[in-house]
């Protein structure tokens, strides 16, 4: 600002009331043209949504019966369920995420405590972001290649294998964005009584963080429920009952793939009723993450 | 921040400097921490330079000085705080019971628990109230249940917080308010049964009640303890302090018995910073 400014005299001529107003319209103007635009597009977006939910909803329900809870796959024509999908993805999936957690939560751990600012952390940091955000089909591949083609066929445990690849790096994100959210003189008070790391990490960063990162747990298992390409190429699918998990396994995703391909009404109707269960899962899960992390204020 | 609250009790003093008045006229002890040449760098800069002075045995040792004189870090010195973060060091000697603080191989658990430390914001551990207490003795003792729970009311007690959360100890701490919370992180240091208590700023966030309670609190706890304090408020240096030191940009300006220090103070930027006139 120049010194020889003093107050009262503006530089320029005066203000236009004319100008002034012509401004005032165009920028209602544009502020309608933009507004429209963004109320627009989000109608379209709730349209195609909607549509799909309805969709789905509506064919999932008629579709929906006790043999899916009750029977395992069966000729199209005779009356099967998805039992054997249902137990299938339970077993998989909570065996995926019981391997992943623990390795996802320790590797966010070493990042967020140990690690922080180390080039080698920024390092693995960024390997673990890039499989976060990996076609999920390339970790099927490679569980493939390392278990599946050298023990000589299709099992559950590659399966699981496959999932777990999936749920590390989300845990590892969400454990160290949790950790880091603490405040260091949280972790200067329990140095500051005499106490070594471990027991800081173990019973007060991890228990500060504990609902933030059970979140990221529940967010994982919603997204292993509904892969269907790593477990193509791993546990295969199975249309019998299996619960042994050296053999080629059932899921639902795998079950839908290859019902909804079918020419068949009955097991189209019954690939609806599983996209429905596994849909209303992760809305499940989604519900009760949201109210864990509200609870943390 | 309250300054007024205790002016009724502070006349007993001596003609104060600058309106500020020290309640301690008592002699200085013996040095229960003697601090010779002391020096800290973060990384290659010096943030304490050629630092030389006793802290006397249960007494109150108030350091004061402006934003960034060096009196925060000399705190965490005391306790190795800053060996937690890579780049930071200390040269020279800051000797207790024959051990010299900033030596490499100093048993850090041990000497933690020897010099214990309460904080400027309340930092309660995610656990009951009871939970907090033990959570420190259980790292250096092995208490059976009843010497347990009579550690935890004692420490509370001293902590003058035993009234207010006996009937709730299996309560979340995060429940309690903040100058609850800051008296729960006094006992739950205190519980350690440490010989050096260092305060860092304990009550620039609380309100001016909590703040009177801290202070009674400290001069309560002098009788066992050796304190350090370190604050931004003068009138609290008065009313808590024996001897008070001055630091400005890095370097010990002045010690003194706080009598004298408020009285007569000897270096002119003392006399500038007392009086208010910058910092």
């Amino acid at each position: 600002m120049s010194l020889s400014m003093t107050a009262g005299s503006v530089p320029g001529p005066r203000k236009d009331p004319e100008v002034a107003a012509a401004l005032g319209r165009r920028r209602k103007r544009a502020d309608r043209i933009v507004r429209a635009l963004c109320v627009g597009s989000t109608l379209i977006g709730l349209a195609f949504l909607a549509s799909i939910l309805i969709t789905l909803t509506y064919r999932g329900f008629t579709a929906m019966g006790p043999n899916v809870f009750t029977r395992v796959t069966a000729p199209p024509g005779s009356d099967g369920g998805l039992l054997n999908a249902i137990v299938g993805s339970l077993i998989q999936a909570s065996l995926g995420t019981a391997i992943g957690t623990p390795i996802g939560m320790l590797v966010g751990t070493y990042l967020a405590e140990y690690a922080r600012g180390s080039k080698f952390g920024n390092m693995v940091r960024f390997v673990s972001d890039i499989l976060l955000s990996a076609p999920s089909i390339l970790v099927g591949l490679f569980v493939y290649q390392i278990l599946v083609l050298p023990f000589g066929g299709f099992s559950g445990w590659a399966g699981v294998v496959a999932l777990a690849i999936i749920v590390i790096p989300v845990v590892v994100r969400t454990t160290e964005d949790m950790l880091t959210l603490i405040p260091n003189t949280l972790r200067e008070a329990v140095i500051g009584l005499g106490s070594p790391k471990w027991k800081m990490i173990v019973f007060v960063c991890w228990k500060s963080a504990m609902s933030g990162i059970i979140t990221g747990i529940l967010l994982a298992i919603a997204r292993v429920a509904g892969e269907t390409a790593p477990l193509l190429f791993t546990s295969l699918g199975n249309n019998g009952w299996a619960t042994d998990l050296t053999r080629p396994m059932a899921s639902l995703p795998v079950a839908i793939y290859s019902m909804a391909g079918s020419p068949f009404e009955d097991w189209i109707a019954l690939a609806w009723a599983g996209a429905l269960l596994i849909t209303l899962s992760v809305l499940a899960l989604n519900i009760l993450a949201r109210t864990l992390l509200r609870g943390r204020k | 921040m309250s300054t007024t609250a205790e002016t009724g009790t502070a006349g007993a003093g001596t003609q104060g400097f600058g309106g500020v008045q020290a309640r301690s006229d008592v002699t200085l002890n013996a040095p229960r921490i003697a601090i010779k040449n002391l020096e800290f760098f973060y990384g290659d800069n010096r943030a304490l330079k050629g630092i030389d002075f006793n802290i006397p045995d249960r007494q109150v040792t108030g350091m004061i000085g402006p934003s960034g004189c060096g009196k925060s870090t000399l705190l965490r010195v005391l306790n190795r705080m800053y060996s937690l973060y890579p780049g930071q060091r200390a040269t020279g000697e800051a000797m207790i019971d024959g051990m010299n603080i900033v030596a490499p191989d100093a048993d850090l658990n041990a000497l933690r628990a020897k010099i214990g430390m309460v904080f400027q914001k309340p930092t309660p551990f995610p656990m009951t109230i009871q939970e907090n207490i033990s959570f420190g003795i259980r790292l250096h003792e092995k208490l059976s249940r009843s010497q347990m729970d009579e550690r935890i009311e004692w420490a509370l007690t001293r902590a003058a917080i035993w009234d207010e959360v006996k009937d709730r100890l299996d309560a979340s701490a995060l429940g309690l308010s903040g100058g609850q919370q800051q008296r729960l992180c006094i006992a739950r240091t205190i519980a350690v049964r440490p010989e050096v208590i260092l305060f860092d700023e304990p009550t620039s966030a609380l309100d001016p009640i909590s703040t009177l309670k801290i202070e009674e609190l400290i001069d309560e706890l002098k009788r066992d303890f050796t304190i350090v304090i370190v604050t931004h408020n003068m009138q609290q240096a008065a009313r808590c302090a024996d001897q008070v030191a001055f630091f400005y940009l890095g370097e010990l300006i002045e010690v003194a018995p706080a009598a004298q220090m408020f009285t007569a103070p000897k270096h002119p930027k003392t006399q500038e910073y007392i009086t208010g006139r910058f910092g």
